[in-house]
């Protein structure tokens, strides 16, 4: 049983096709890259795949959808947000408490952003924002994460960390990736997208990062 | 370029004659006054500056949270409309109703400030909500609560502007509750316009130096920390709630405000309404249509005035025009012109010249230029400059001017609406605007008509705010300026 399944999708902005007669099954279980040229459609099929799973979906969107004047802790702790009650949720934003600040510090230490805990994110560098969205998604312990390129503003060291952190914790992951050697190294599952189809799906097994140049070219 | 026609063309009607036999000798002793102010004789000065200051925090205060609550549902078409129209009335005009009401209690001067900024607030909140980030909307996990949601999400990142904007409403809302002491609430105004009837003018210069310091120290006592002490503080100086006679209310709200004709009627025939209809003819033709004709043509050339005197006066606060200690000079005289509430601007001039259109016109110029003209100053600023610029005169008509002139209209137009709320107000000084028949009004006793002339007068702002906003788009002015 597919836990993702499209059929012929196609999706259009303003009269221009974003995503053209796309057909897509993902298993559970599955570590999938996209791989593909900016404005490709990645993020067009990554919003529809977040559609039919709403509810288990951990989401690492490309803007990264921080609160900037919230410390990497509380941006952190909204992930488990609808876990708790609205009064429970005031105490924490007020003063955070010794049980929820112990597991998300832990997550921050992991990703190197210990000594910023109670930083505001928007005093932070680029890669570390990228680092606490990292650890929401973490956090939230969903069982399927959808990431956009979560990883494009941090070194090549820095980004297996974080590529560490997230395969550790997620079954399911589905991820857009532009460096080619990241999407070979951390999936099981390559699909290329070119100007709105898929143009290539198979195993990641054995694939050289040459062989998705064509991606790349016109 | 038809509104500097508009504005010639209602000059050439506008009643503006000096009418005072000897303005020069009232002048005299008004700037006599000015530079010996006299701090000792106004009884219970201490009394009047607490209470202005209780009205103006409660009042605000009750405002921001009624507010808050209302833009909450913003959106929906009915709750914009009933804003627009609570704001679209003058506190000075809530403050004459609930006068009738309530008496002269707190109540009356809380609720007097706190439901026409109830409506200023719902709007430009939903606007401070709307315009946020809405890349962040994403990042709570499906599921969460509409609090959770609202505390962790939406409100940080507005948080900051939320503040400086309410901060922002106390000082003007201190302007209005020292302005509701004209129509006979304690605070400083009442002694304002005693002093000024009086011929006072040391202890009206005095009480408006204390007033200018009450303004110019906000920024040091106004901290934002000791809010929920300076309300508790406000509730004790002024016992709202207490003193209202549930007979009096009771009595306007159901026999005061029914239009006369209508007033103790058995069964309604067509001679009641025939009568209402008489009624309500002589109250539209008589009062309402020539107030309106007179407010209008007072409010456009006001806001062309404004728009001359702005430009007049930004580069005076501009580092592009003038050295350090010029450019102090500027900004003090901006602050004092734009602190100093256009009602009792107003009443000064009127003092001087006599009853005309002149005094409005010159205060609500003056008021507004200032405001405008602070804020293009800051804007000038901000544009950068090339090394290699002309100075001087050639600076300001080649460079400068074309570069702000956008930002100019959008804030002129936006200023619009309240230039003609002010113009409304300023009836009450005897002026032949709209307030000026609401005022007669309620000396007469005439609720009824009074509150007719007041659904008038807020249906006249609601179109003018209209027309701005479509003038507004149209030229593409869209960005709205929050502190304006």
């Amino acid at each position: 049983m597919a836990l993702f399944d499209i059929q012929d999708a196609s999706v259009q902005y303003n009269g221009h096709a974003v995503l053209n007669g796309v057909s897509l099954s993902i298993r559970q279980g599955e570590h999938v890259a996209l791989v593909g040229q900016s404005g490709a459609g990645k993020t067009t099929l990554l919003n529809l795949l977040y559609e039919q799973h709403k509810k288990e979906i951990a989401l690492l969107p490309q803007d990264l959808g921080l609160v900037q004047t919230l410390s990497v802790f509380h941006n952190i702790y909204i992930a488990r947000l609808n876990r708790h009650p609205a009064w429970y949720n005031v105490l924490n934003l007020a003063h955070p408490m010794q049980r929820e600040v112990a597991p998300i510090r832990e997550i921050a230490r992991r990703l190197r952003l210990e000594d910023k805990l109670f930083t505001p994110v928007g005093e932070l560098s680029g890669g570390q924002r990228q680092r606490t969205a990292v650890g929401r998604a973490i956090h939230q312990g969903s069982s399927i994460l959808l990431g956009d390129e979560p990883v494009s503003a941090v070194d090549e060291k820095q980004a297996r960390v974080i590529l560490d952190c997230i395969y550790e914790g997620y079954e399911t992951v589905v991820m857009a990736l532009h460096d080619v050697t990241l999407a070979l190294a951390y999936s099981d599952r390559i699909i290329g997208i070119k100007d709105g189809r898929i143009v290539l799906d198979q195993p990641s097994s054995g694939m050289e990062p040459s062989d998705l140049d064509d991606l790349y070219h016109h | 370029m038809s509104f500097i026609g508009i504005a010639v063309f209602c000059v050439l009607v506008g009643d503006l004659e000096i009418s005072t036999l000897d303005p020069w000798q009232e002048m005299g002793r008004m700037a006599l006054g000015a530079v010996s102010p006299d701090f000792f004789t106004t009884e219970n000065l201490g009394r009047a500056f607490l209470n202005t200051l209780a009205f103006a925090i409660i009042g605000v205060a009750l405002g921001s949270a009624l507010g808050f609550a209302l833009s909450m549902v913003f959106h929906n078409p009915g709750v914009r409309f009933f804003c627009a129209f609570i704001r679209a009335i003058h506190e000075l005009f809530w403050g004459l109703i609930f006068l009738q009401a309530f008496g002269l209690t707190p109540l009356t001067g809380v609720l007097a400030l706190a439901i026409p900024y109830a409506g200023i607030f719902a709007k430009v909140y939903s606007e401070i909500l709307d315009e946020s980030d809405q890349a962040h909307l994403k990042a709570a996990p499906e599921g969460t609560g509409f609090i959770s949601f609202f505390l962790f999400v939406r409100i940080p990142d507005v948080w900051a502007h939320i503040k400086t904007y309410t901060l922002y409403r106390l000082e003007c809302g201190l302007r209005s509750s020292t302005v509701l002491g004209f129509i006979g609430l304690p605070t400083i105004g009442f002694h304002l316009e005693s002093a000024f009837k009086q011929g006072n003018y040391e202890e009206v210069a005095a009480l408006l130096y204390l007033f200018f310091a009450l303004i110019a120290s906000m920024r040091w006592w106004m901290r934002p920390k000791l809010v929920p002490f300076y309300v508790a503080t406000a509730l004790f100086v002024l016992p709202v709630g207490a003193d209202i006679s549930m007979v009096n209310v009771v009595r306007f709200l159901t026999e005061d405000i029914v239009p006369g004709p209508l007033r103790w009627v058995e069964s309604y025939n067509v001679d009641t309404f025939y009568i209402f209809g008489q009624w309500l003819r002589v109250v539209v033709v008589e009062q309402a249509l020539p107030g309106i004709v007179n407010t209008v043509v007072l409010t456009m050339i006001a806001l062309v005035g404004a728009g001359g005197l702005t430009l007049i006066f930004f580069p005076l606060v501009s580092a592009k025009f003038f050295g350090r200690w010029p450019r102090k000079a500027g900004h003090m005289f901006l602050v004092i012109m734009r602190s100093t509430p256009e009602y009792i601007m107003a009443y000064v001039f009127l003092q001087l010249w006599g009853p005309s259109m002149l005094p409005a016109i010159v205060a609500l110029s003056l008021h507004n230029g200032a405001i405008i003209g602070h804020l293009i100053g800051h804007h000038a600023d901000q544009l950068p400059a090339r090394a290699d610029a002309p100075k001087g005169l050639n600076l300001y008509a080649y460079d400068v001017l074309p570069r702000i002139y956008r930002q100019f209209l959008a804030f002129l137009f936006y200023r619009w609406e309240v230039i003609m709320r002010e113009t409304a107000i300023l009836g009450i000084l005897g002026i032949h605007t709209l307030g000026f028949y609401v005022d007669s009004a309620f000396v007469d006793i005439r609720f009824d008509r009074a509150l007719v002339l007041i659904v008038i007068t807020a249906l006249l702002n609601i179109s003018v705010d209209k027309i701005s906003r479509t003038v507004r788009t149209r030229l593409r002015l869209s960005r709205s300026p929050d502190i304006v």
